[in-house]
C-alpha cells in the first residue's frame, strides 16, 4: 500500500508540473495584464509542435533508391536519408536526431517569445479595458484558430516525438529505498520533466524577485496605475512579460512532447484544467498557482487508484471539478490569493 | 393605442390570405408516390459518405473517403477496376449501378453522434442519397444506423468494432463488414496461448465507453477460457491523455500481461506511457512482461512509433495479404494515392461494392430488395477469403488477421506484420450468443 | 397588442413571417443548379435553426441582460434531451409530455447549479459553470450509463413500456408525434425547378420558438428585465440601494436553463436520440458564439446568430474540393488551382477555422454582432435624411 501511495505521489508531482507551468503563465498574464487568456493552452500546444518541427527539420532527407529492397507495390524501395547524415556522418547525425527534443528548447524560446509578443501587441493590447467576458471570447476564438492552423499543417494524428535514448527506460526507486525490485519504478524522462519544471519555476521567481525588471512587474501587478503615475512605462514591460509567459508555456510543451505524442487537441485538453488550477490557487498569486498545480496533479493521481475508484465510481473523472467547486464556494480567493480579491 | 395600421380586420385579412397560401401545398403536393425514400428517377444515383473529417479520427476518415472515391470511380467504369475484377459475383458491369451513374456527397461526422446524424439527415433530405456509409466509431455507427432505419435508407457501416452494432443495436437496414470485439478475442486467444503460454495474469485497462466494455468482455472470456487469470480491469476515461497514474500500479499488482482495450489516441498514449514505464523490459513471475492491443489501427499505430514492436493485436485486413483481391486493391489504391490503404479504406471500399452488387442482383434500389439480396450472401475475392453476410444479424463472417508490430519497419506504412490468418469458422458465433443478446433486427424499412 | 408596444409587435410579426416562410426563403436556388449547394431548406436544418434559436434566446436572457457568462448551458440541453427520450420510452410517443418533462427537469437542474454557482460572479461564475458542465458530461458518459446510455446515447427500443400508448404495431419503432401528427412527416411543393419542403416538425418547433420569443420580449420589457439590466450595469450600486440581486439572477438563470431544456426536448422530439456530447463544454461555447455573433442583449440577435452558425456548420462543411473545382472551372487551369487551394483551408473540414476567425473578427470589431452591423448600415443610409433634424433629443440637459 505504501509503495502505491509513493508511486502516485511521484506521478502527481510529474503531472502537476505541466499544470503548474501552464498555470504560472496564466497567472502571470492575469496578474500583470488583467487579461484572461483562453489561448494559453494553444501556446502549450505550439511549444510541443516546436519540438515536432525541429525534429522534422533535422531529419529533412532526400530519397535514395535501394535496389535490394522493395516497397508495397513491388517497386524498388525508396529510402529516406537525412541530410545530416550526409553532412556530418551517420554517427553525429544520429546523435543530433536523437537529441532533437532538448535541442528544441533552444529553438522554442525565441519562437515562443516572438509569438507571445505578436499576440500581445496585435490582439491582447486592445482588450485591456474590455470586460473579462470579451477577453475570454476573443482568446477562445484565437485558440480555435491556432488549433486549426496546426491541424492543417500537421494533420489530426498524434506525432511521436521520442525522448533521447539516454533517458529512455525507468528508474527503480524501490531498489534505492531498499524494497523489492519493480515495486516503485518511474520513467527517467518524467523525472527530468519534473526537474526541468522546478528549474523554470525557480528561474521565473528569481527573475521577479531579484531583478529590477521583475520588481517593476511586481509593482505593476500590485497597482498598475501608480506605477504609471511614477513615470515608468509599464506597457513595454508587460509585453515582455507576456512573451515570457508564452515562453514558459511553450517550454512546458516542448519537454512534454515525449510524454504524450503532440496532437492538435492537446491545448484544449489542458486548458480547462489549468484554469481550474489557477482559480484554486488564487488568481493573481504565483506561488498559489504553482502549489495548486502540484496539489491537483497529486489529487488526480490518487483519484485514479483502483481502490478509490472502487469506493466511488467515476471519481477519477470529476475529482478536479469537485475540488474547484468546493474551493470556489468556501474560499473564493483561492489557496493563496490576496484577501478581498473577487469576494462578493 | 398607437396609430398603427395593425387593426384586427387587417390582421384577419392578411392571415387568411397567408393561411390559404400555406394550405396550397396540399393541393399541389406532387403525388409522387415514391415507392421508397429517394427513389432515383434520373440518370444518376447518389450515395452519401458520412466520415469524420474533423476530430481525432480525421485521418482515418480521410482514408475512408479516398477509398470511397476509388470505389465510385471503379463502379462507373474508370480506373483499372480494382476488386471488381476479383469479386466472385460478376453482376457489376462498370456502368454505374443498374445503368445509373454513381455520384456522391460527403459529410462530416466529427466523431459525434449529433453531428453525424445531422450530416446523414442532410444527405438524405437535401441531396437525395439512397445509401449512407462510413464512420470510424461505434457510437456514431449505432446512431446513424438507427437514423437510416427510421428514414428508410440502407446503412453500410464503416469502421465499427463494438459488438453492439450487430448485437444489441442491430437494425434491419444496417450491414457491417468489419469484424467485431468477439472475433478479435476469439482470434487472439490461440495465438496468445501459443506465444505466451496459458498461465498468465492479465491486467486490463479499458476505455470507459461502450466499445471498451465489449472488447474487454470478449478478450477476457476468450483468455480466461484458456487458463489466464484476470487480475484487474480498470476503466480509464475516454478523454484521458496521460495514463501514467493507471500504468503505475500495474507492476505492483503482480500481473505479467497488460491488455490495452484502447483505440486511436487512447491507444497511442497508453502504449507510449506503458513503454516509458519500462514495462516491456520487466520480468514478472519469471516471465517477460507483455502488452496486448486487441484492435490495431495502422494509421494510429504511426502515432505510437517504435512502441508497437512485438505487440500482438488484430485487424480486419492488412495490405500485405497475398490473395488476388487484396493485391488488386493495394495496386489500385497505391497507384492512385501513393501509399497503401488502411483497413478502414478496405472495409469501406468493399461495402460500397457489396451494396452496388446487391442492387444489381436485386434489380432495384428498394431497401427491402437490397436487404434480401445481401442476407446470407456468400462471396469471395474481396480480400478476406470466403465471406458470409449472415442474415440473422447482418454481420460478415470472414477470416480475421492476428498481427504483430514489426521489429524492423521499412517505412511508416510497414509497421505491422501478419502472424496468423484465423479462419472464419473459428470466429463465428451463434446469433443468440450472450455477448450479442438484447436487440432485435426488426424488419426492413422502405421509407416514404 | 398582446401587451407589446408597436416596435416589438412589428419585430414579432417579422420573426413570425420569417419563420413561417422559411421553406421559401431558405431554398432560393433551383435544385440541380450549381448553387443548390447553398440551399438550406431541408427539414433537419430548418428545425435546427429554430431549436438553437430557442436555446440562444434563453442564453441571451442570462448573458445579455445580466452579463453573467455561463459556460455550462449545454448541460441543461443534454438533461432536457435525456428527459424527453425517457418520456418517449416510458410514457408515450406524444411529444407533449416529453417537452413538459424536459423543461421541468432542466429547470430543477438549473436551480441546483445556479444556486451554487451564483454565489460568485464574473470569471469565477464562468469557471464554476464550466466545472459543473464537465462534471455532468463525465457522469453522463461513463458513470450514469444505465440512465444515459453512455457513449452510444439513449435510444428508443422496440420493447419500451410506453404506458400511455397502445401496443406497438409492426416491427418498426414508432416515431414521436403531436397527437398523431408525425414530427418527421413532410410535404413538398414543386414550382418548376424549385422544391420547397414543409415539415410538420419544423412548424411545430417554429410555433414554439415564436412563443418563446414573445415571452422573451415580455421579459425584456418588464420590470424584472429592468432589474436584470441594473445588475449588469453595476451590481455593487444595486446592493447599496438595499436590493438583493441574488433572487433575480437565480430566476434569470433558471429561466435560461428552462429554455435550454426546451430546446433539448425539441431536439429529442425531432430526432429521438440523446447523446452525451451535447453536454461537452464546447457546445456551451457554441451558444455563446451564437449570441455574440448575433448581438448580445438584443432581441433578434441570438436567433440570427443561431441561424448563421448552424447554416455555416451544415453548408460550409459540405463543400469539398470537387465542388470548388466545379465552381471555378471557367477559369484557366493554373488560376483555378491557385484559387481553389486558397479557399480550400477555409471550407470543408476546415470550417472550424472560418468560424474561429469570424468569431474573433466579430468580438474585436463588432461586439454588437449582426444587429450592430445592421444598425450601422441603416445609420449609414439613414444619416442623409436625419441630418437636418436637430439632435436636441439626445443631448442631456443638466437637471435643475
Amino acid at each position: 500500500m505504501m509503495d502505491a501511495i509513493i508511486l502516485q505521489i511521484l506521478n502527481g508531482l510529474d503531472k502537476g508540473s505541466a499544470y503548474a507551468l501552464i498555470a504560472l503563465g496564466l497567472t502571470l498574464i492575469f496578474g500583470t495584464l488583467g487579461v484572461v487568456n483562453f489561448a494559453h493552452g494553444a501556446l502549450f500546444m505550439i511549444g510541443a509542435f516546436c519540438a515536432v518541427t525541429l525534429s522534422r527539420i533535422i531529419t529533412i532527407s532526400h530519397e535514395v533508391v535501394d535496389e535490394t529492397r522493395t516497397d508495397f507495390l513491388g517497386n524498388p524501395l525508396k529510402v529516406d536519408v537525412p541530410y545530416v547524415h550526409d553532412w556530418l556522418g551517420k554517427e553525429t547525425g544520429d546523435v543530433i536526431i536523437d537529441w532533437a527534443v532538448p535541442l528544441a528548447i533552444l529553438f522554442a524560446i525565441p519562437i515562443m517569445i516572438l509569438i507571445g509578443v505578436i499576440m500581445e501587441r496585435g490582439l491582447i493590447k486592445h482588450f485591456y479595458n474590455r470586460p473579462h467576458a470579451d477577453q475570454i471570447l476573443v482568446t477562445f476564438g484565437l485558440a480555435i484558430v491556432l488549433q486549426e492552423v496546426i491541424k492543417y499543417f500537421y494533420g489530426a494524428n498524434p506525432i511521436p516525438t521520442p525522448a533521447p535514448d539516454a533517458f529512455k527506460g525507468s528508474f527503480d526507486f524501490g531498489a534505492m529505498l531498499g524494497m523489492e525490485a519493480n515495486q516503485i519504478i518511474y520513467p527517467y524522462w518524467r523525472l527530468v520533466y519534473f526537474a526541468f519544471a522546478a528549474l523554470i519555476i525557480g528561474a521565473v521567481f528569481a527573475f521577479l524577485q531579484f531583478t529590477t525588471f521583475g520588481m517593476v512587474v511586481r509593482a505593476g501587478m500590485a497597482d498598475r496605475e501608480t506605477v504609471g503615475l511614477l513615470g515608468i512605462n509599464i506597457d513595454k514591460r508587460f509585453t515582455i512579460m507576456f512573451g515570457i509567459a508564452a515562453a514558459v508555456a511553450g517550454l512546458a510543451g516542448v519537454m512534454y512532447a515525449p510524454i504524450n505524442s503532440p496532437n492538435y487537441h492537446m491545448g484544449m485538453d489542458f486548458l480547462v484544467l489549468s484554469f481550474v488550477v489557477v482559480v484554486v490557487g488564487g488568481m493573481g498569486s504565483l506561488p498559489g498557482a504553482v502549489l495548486a498545480g502540484f496539489l491537483l496533479g497529486i489529487l488526480e493521481s490518487f483519484a485514479s487508484m483502483k481502490e478509490i475508484i472502487d469506493l466511488i465510481p467515476g471519481i477519477n473523472q470529476i475529482i478536479i471539478y469537485l475540488v474547484a467547486i468546493l474551493i470556489l464556494l468556501t474560499r473564493p480567493r483561492g489557496l493563496m490569493g490576496r484577501k478581498g480579491v473577487m469576494e462578493d | 393605442m398607437s396609430n398603427s395600421n395593425l387593426t384586427r380586420r387587417g390582421l384577419l385579412k392578411t392571415s387568411a390570405v397567408a393561411g390559404a397560401g400555406v394550405a396550397l401545398p396540399t393541393i399541389f403536393t406532387a403525388s409522387s408516390a415514391a415507392a421508397y425514400t429517394n427513389e432515383p428517377t434520373g440518370s444518376t444515383v447518389t450515395l452519401g459518405f458520412n466520415v469524420p473529417q474533423t476530430g481525432p479520427y480525421a485521418d482515418e476518415g480521410a482514408d475512408e473517403l479516398r477509398a470511397y472515391e476509388l470505389a465510385v470511380e471503379h463502379l462507373n467504369g474508370g480506373g483499372d477496376g480494382g476488386m471488381m475484377n476479383t469479386f466472385s459475383s460478376k453482376a457489376l458491369q462498370g456502368n454505374g449501378i443498374l445503368g445509373k451513374k454513381v455520384e456522391y456527397v460527403t459529410g462530416d461526422t466529427q466523431t459525434k453522434s449529433d453531428a453525424a446524424r445531422a450530416s446523414a439527415k442532410s444527405m438524405i433530405e437535401k441531396d437525395g442519397a439512397i445509401m449512407i456509409t462510413g464512420g470510424s466509431s461505434s457510437g456514431v455507427a449505432v446512431a446513424v444506423q438507427a437514423l437510416c432505419q427510421e428514414a428508410g435508407v440502407i446503412f453500410m457501416a464503416g469502421l465499427t468494432h463494438s459488438n453492439d452494432t450487430t448485437g444489441k443495436d442491430k437494425r434491419a437496414n444496417g450491414f457491417r463488414h468489419f469484424f467485431n470485439s468477439y472475433m478479435s478475442g476469439a482470434a487472439l486467444a490461440p495465438v496468445l496461448k501459443a506465444n505466451y503460454g496459458s498461465e498468465r495474469k492479465a491486467y486490463h485497462l479499458t476505455a470507459d465507453y461502450n466499445w471498451g466494455y465489449t472488447t474487454e468482455e470478449a478478450v477476457r472470456s476468450s483468455t480466461e477460457a484458456m487458463g489466464w487469470e484476470t487480475v484487474a480491469a480498470v476503466k480509464t476515461p475516454l478523454t484521458q491523455t496521460d495514463f501514467s497514474s493507471y500504468i503505475a500500479p500495474v507492476l505492483q499488482s503482480g500481473a505479467d500481461t497488460l491488455v490495452l482495450n484502447h483505440y486511436g489516441g487512447n491507444m497511442v498514449n497508453s502504449l507510449t506511457n506503458a513503454v516509458q514505464f519500462g514495462l516491456r523490459d520487466k520480468q514478472v513471475n519469471g516471465k517477460d512482461f507483455q502488452i496486448i492491443v486487441p484492435l490495431y489501427s495502422r494509421l494510429m499505430a504511426r502515432g505510437a512509433g517504435a512502441n508497437v514492436k512485438g505487440i500482438f493485436g488484430s485487424t480486419n485486413w492488412h495490405w500485405s495479404l497475398t490473395d488476388e483481391g487484396s493485391k488488386a486493391f493495394v495496386k489500385s489504391f497505391g497507384e492512385k494515392y501513393g501509399f497503401p490503404p488502411s483497413q478502414a479504406a478496405h472495409t469501406t471500399y468493399v461495402q460500397t461494392l457489396l451494396y452496388a452488387d446487391a442492387c444489381e442482383r436485386a434489380g432495384s434500389f428498394q431497401p427491402c430488395a437490397v436487404v434480401e439480396a445481401l442476407e446470407d450472401f456468400e462471396f469471395d475475392g474481396l480480400g478476406n477469403g470466403k465471406t458470409l453476410y449472415r442474415g440473422d444479424d447482418h454481420q460478415c463472417f470472414k477470416d480475421v488477421l492476428v498481427v504483430k508490430g514489426k521489429e524492423n519497419p521499412t517505412s511508416e506504412f510497414d509497421l505491422l506484420e501478419i502472424v496468423e490468418v484465423t479462419p472464419a469458422e473459428q470466429v463465428t458465433y451463434a446469433p443468440d450468443h450472450p455477448q450479442f443478446a438484447g436487440g432485435a433486427l426488426g424488419s426492413c424499412n422502405n421509407g416514404a | 397588442m398582446l401587451g407589446l408596444n408597436k416596435k416589438d409587435t412589428s419585430l414579432l410579426i417579422l420573426v413570425a413571417a420569417l419563420a413561417l416562410l422559411a421553406p421559401f426563403i431558405l431554398n432560393p436556388f433551383p435544385s440541380g443548379s450549381a448553387m443548390a449547394q447553398f440551399n438550406a431548406g431541408y427539414p433537419d436544418l430548418m428545425q435546427r435553426f429554430v431549436i438553437f434559436g430557442i436555446f440562444a434566446i434563453g442564453f441571451n436572457i442570462l448573458f445579455g441582460l445580466t452579463g453573467y457568462l455561463s459556460f455550462g448551458h449545454a448541460a441543461f440541453l443534454g438533461v432536457g434531451s435525456y428527459a424527453a427520450v425517457w418520456m418517449f420510452k416510458l410514457l408515450s410517443m406524444n411529444v407533449v409530455p416529453a417537452i413538459i418533462l424536459s423543461v421541468i427537469t432542466a429547470g430543477l437542474f438549473a436551480l441546483v447549479i445556479g444556486y451554487v454557482s451564483l454565489r460568485r460572479s464574473g470569471i469565477y461564475f464562468s469557471i464554476l459553470t464550466l466545472a459543473f458542465a464537465q462534471m455532468t458530461y463525465a457522469l453522463a458518459y461513463s458513470v450514469l450509463t444505465p440512465i444515459t446510455g453512455g457513449e452510444t446515447g439513449l435510444q428508443l427500443a422496440l420493447d419500451d413500456p410506453r404506458v400511455l400508448d397502445g401496443a406497438a404495431s409492426g416491427d418498426n419503432i414508432p416515431v414521436p408525434g403531436f397527437f398523431g401528427m408525425e414530427m418527421r412527416g413532410s410535404s413538398q411543393l414543386e414550382i418548376s425547378d424549385w422544391v420547397f419542403t414543409f415539415s410538420t416538425g419544423y412548424y411545430f418547433s417554429a410555433i414554439i420558438m415564436l412563443l418563446s420569443f414573445y415571452l422573451s420580449i415580455r421579459i425584456f420589457r418588464s420590470p424584472f428585465g429592468m432589474m436584470l439590466r441594473a445588475i449588469k450595469s453595476n451590481q455593487q450600486r444595486l446592493n447599496y440601494t438595499g436590493l438583493n440581486a441574488r433572487p433575480y439572477t437565480l430566476a434569470a438563470f433558471v429561466i435560461s436553463g428552462m429554455y435550454a431544456g426546451l430546446a433539448g426536448g425539441l431536439m429529442a422530439a425531432m430526432d429521438p436520440l440523446a447523446g452525451a456530447e451535447r453536454m461537452f463544454w464546447t457546445a456551451s461555447g457554441e451558444v455563446v458564439l451564437m449570441s455574440i455573433l448575433g448581438g448580445v442583449g438584443t432581441l433578434i440577435g441570438p436567433v440570427l446568430g443561431a441561424g448563421l452558425i448552424k447554416y455555416m456548420e451544415n453548408i460550409l462543411s459540405k463543400i469539398n474540393s470537387d465542388i470548388l473545382h466545379g465552381w471555378f472551372a471557367f477559369l484557366p487551369d493554373g488560376l483555378e488551382d491557385i484559387i481553389v487551394s486558397m479557399i480550400y483551408p477555409f471550407i470543408g473540414k476546415g470550417w472550424h477555422l472560418t468560424l474561429g476567425l469570424m468569431f474573433m473578427l466579430v468580438v474585436i470589431f463588432l461586439p454588437g454582432g449582426l444587429v450592430e452591423a445592421g444598425q450601422r448600415i441603416s445609420r449609414l443610409f439613414g444619416r442623409k435624411k436625419s441630418d437636418d433634424k436637430s439632435d436636441k433629443s439626445t443631448s442631456t440637459e443638466p437637471a435643475e
